[in-house]
Order: C-alpha cells, then structure tokens, then sequence
C-alpha cells in the first residue's frame, strides 16, 4: 500500500474513532508495523503543524487523536460559545502534580507533603477523570492508590509521563 | 475585604510559610525563625479576628515553630559554627518539607499555564460506534457475579483434588505474592489480546494463595473498568475481556 493511501486511512481513522486512538490497534488493522505507522503519523502530525491547519494530531500515551488549533479558540468562541472548562483550583494542581511526579501515591503520603488535607481535591480531580485508583498499598489500613489518567495527559498537552517537565528544583532534591 | 480574599488564599501551613519567606526575602536555607514565627502568628490572628475557620494544620506549624524557635534560643553547647552542622539545626527537618513542597508548587504553577493553554483545544466526541468496536457477531452477556464466583469455587475444587493426590507432606510459609503483581501481569497479558479464558488466567499457578489473589486481581480490575466479563452463551466459557476506553 502506497503512504498516502495509508495516511489517508489513518486520518479517516483518527476522524472517526473521537478518541485517542492507539497504534497498535491501527497496524493490527492495516497489517502494518507499529514502528511504520509511527512514523506516518508523526510525519503527518508534523506537516498539519507546518501548514498551521486547523486541525492538529495530538499524542497522548502512544495513542492519537485529533483536535482543534488552539489558535483557533477565539475564532471557535465566536462562532458557538463553547462550555467553559473551568480550570482546576490551586489545590487540585498542587495535588495533580505530587501524583504526577510521584505516582502511584496515597492519600496521606500527598497530605504529608502539602501539609494540608487533600480528600475534596481528590475527589474533584477523581470526577473529572484526571487521576484514578490504582490498586491498593499492602500497608495497613490497605491505602488507595492514585495515578494520573490518559485524561490528564491530554488536558495538559503532555505526550507522556516522561515528558513531564523536570520539577525545578529537583537537583538540590534531597 | 480585600484582606479577607488574601486570608483565604493560601492552601495550608506550608504554602502560608512559603509565602513569608518569600515576601521576606530570605533564603529558605536560613529561615529568621524569630521573625517568622511572630509574623505567622499574627497571621493566625488576623485569621481569627476575619472569623475564618483555623484548620488544626495551621495550629500545628504555629506550634511547630514556636518549639524550633525555643530550641533556637537554648544556649549552644557546641563552640564554633563549624560544629553547628546542619543535621543539629533545629529547623532542618521544616526546611525539607518547605523545599518538597515548592517543588510541586512550581509543577502546579506550570500545569496552570498548560491546563489555560490546552483548554483551547476541542475534541470532537465519539460517534456512537462503541458497540461495533470490538463485540463479535452475537451479543455476549455481561456476567453476574455469582457465575464468576462459581467457577473460581471450580477452580479451587479442582485444586484440592490435585493437592491430595500429589501431595503428602505440606510445607507451610509465608508466600509474598501481591495483588498488585498479579494485577501487573494481567494488564500484561492484556497487552498481547484484548480477550482471554477465565480458567486460563489460573492455570499457571499452583499455590491456593495464588488462586485467591488472581482472583482478587480480577475483581479489582473489573472495579477499575478494565476489563469486563463475558460469556457467549450460558454455561460456556468465561472471557475476560479489555474494555476498549482503558484510561
């Protein structure tokens, strides 16, 4: 199959599926290796940015999906009002972060590090998908365990967990 | 009012600590413990008199500072500085959590300036195509739970039979298998097919224990909207099947 076509089809694809669409599930489809369609996709993830196109394919853990240009947003505002995405209080990103960086991680090891009791933004970022329970810590009392979402990669524009920002002051860690 | 909307901005003792040091000016290696503590039980005053509700958290580091700036008073038996090394100094153990807690407070502040950023991108929903993605011809039952507990009771029955014919002499230990091991090699054998036998995920264990912790692994996964269990037609087989949104 010539690369264009597969391009083609991978972007009827990504149209279609409205969710992030992971690679492995389009090569098993096309008969093709994950390693290629990589390649294709970031290939045309690059050429959507380079001609600044409305639409953008963004990664989030090894899957794709597409969205709008950002730069589009006030433009888009105009046209439909679109619901406001309320952005997350002080308290729900500093919780979000410790999970990020320290994931997986209970309720009271976040506690201890914030000083400051946690379980309402817990529970706020657990309703809005953003982190969710991951087992539990063979501690007494058996401690819930918490992890980011694939949710919060894409609210973020984060690729991956690796592609988190180094925390800043990190090499003075102790 | 304006300082009723600061009072209530800070997220706990140690952001309100933070605060302090920075608006001082200091280095967060050498907190001025004195000044400090007046300053930050003023605020707790100033908290009081706005009416505003005291959380015990902040109580603890008033009082947690107020026993470092004691023992800060307390005459020096060791001589030279060189002595005081940092392991003797009593605000040690606060300056570390004060440095942990800023680094996060700077991820938050960076994941702010994302979430604002990202929040301008749409994302058109799913079509209703979920029920086409990944069921086969027929329409296979969602189980209840009393079938899967069923036939995990076979398993076991199974096992005891294999165990009194094989086995005369047993040997208690401690076996350390987790449920979070089990579930690790669950989702790995997810990884390779979306849909595998119930029976199947047991067969490669020998223990009870083991048995009884796959199986807890199993339920904790369906919990966690992981996988899903299936069966094609009453009285066969039982799948595990992975659900397509895994988040």
């Amino acid at each position: 199959m010539k690369e264009e076509k597969v391009k083609s089809i991978i972007e009827s694809f990504l149209f279609v599926w409205g969710e992030p669409l992971d690679i492995k599930l389009i090569s098993k489809t096309l008969e093709l290796s994950p390693a290629y369609v990589r390649k294709v996709i970031i290939d045309m993830k690059n050429t959507y940015e380079k001609e600044n196109r409305g639409i953008q394919i963004i990664e989030v853990n090894n899957k794709f999906q597409l969205s709008t240009n950002k730069e589009n947003y006030e433009y888009i505002q105009k046209l439909c009002t679109p619901p406001q995405n309320k952005g997350l209080t002080q308290a729900a990103l500093e919780v979000v972060s410790i999970i990020a960086y320290k994931q997986p991680i209970t309720r009271p090891e976040i506690e201890a590090i914030r000083g400051v009791k946690s379980d309402k933004a817990i529970s706020t970022l657990l309703d809005r998908n953003l982190i969710c329970e991951n087992g539990r810590l063979d501690k007494p009392g058996k401690p819930i365990l918490y992890i980011t979402t694939d949710e919060f990669l894409r609210s973020f524009g984060i690729n991956n967990l690796e592609a988190l920002p180094t925390l800043e002051s990190e090499e003075l860690g102790t | 009012m304006a300082l009723n909307l600061k009072l209530e901005s800070f997220e706990g003792p140690l952001d309100l600590l933070f605060h302090l040091i920075e608006k001082a000016k200091v280095d967060i290696y050498d907190i001025p413990i004195f000044n400090i503590t007046q300053q930050y039980i003023e605020y707790i005053d100033q908290m009081k008199k706005f009416d505003l509700e005291i959380t015990s958290e902040f109580l603890v580091m008033a009082s947690t500072l107020m026993e470092i700036k004691s023992k800060m008073l307390l005459p020096n038996k060791k001589e030279t500085q060189l002595e005081l090394d940092l392991e003797e100094d009593p605000r040690q153990e606060l300056i570390l959590k004060l440095i942990e807690y800023k680094k996060f407070k700077e991820a938050a502040l960076n994941l702010k300036d994302r979430q604002n950023l990202y929040k301008k991108t749409f994302y058109k929903e799913q079509e209703q195509i979920d029920e086409y993605i990944i069921r086969d011809v027929y329409e296979p039952l969602d189980l209840e739970l009393y079938v899967l507990k069923e036939a995990f009771e076979n398993i076991l029955k199974r096992k005891k039979k294999e165990e009194n014919i094989n086995i005369d002499i047993q040997i208690l230990k401690r076996e350390e298998i987790t449920i979070e091991d089990k579930l690790k090699y669950i989702r790995e054998k997810l990884e390779t097919s979306v849909k595998m036998e119930f029976e199947e995920l047991f067969s490669d264990f020998y223990t009870r224990t083991e048995l009884v912790v796959t199986f807890l692994a199993i339920l904790e996964l369906i919990k966690l909207k992981v996988i899903r269990v299936e069966q094609d037609k009453a009285f066969e087989k039982i799948h595990l099947r992975k659900v397509s949104k895994e988040v």
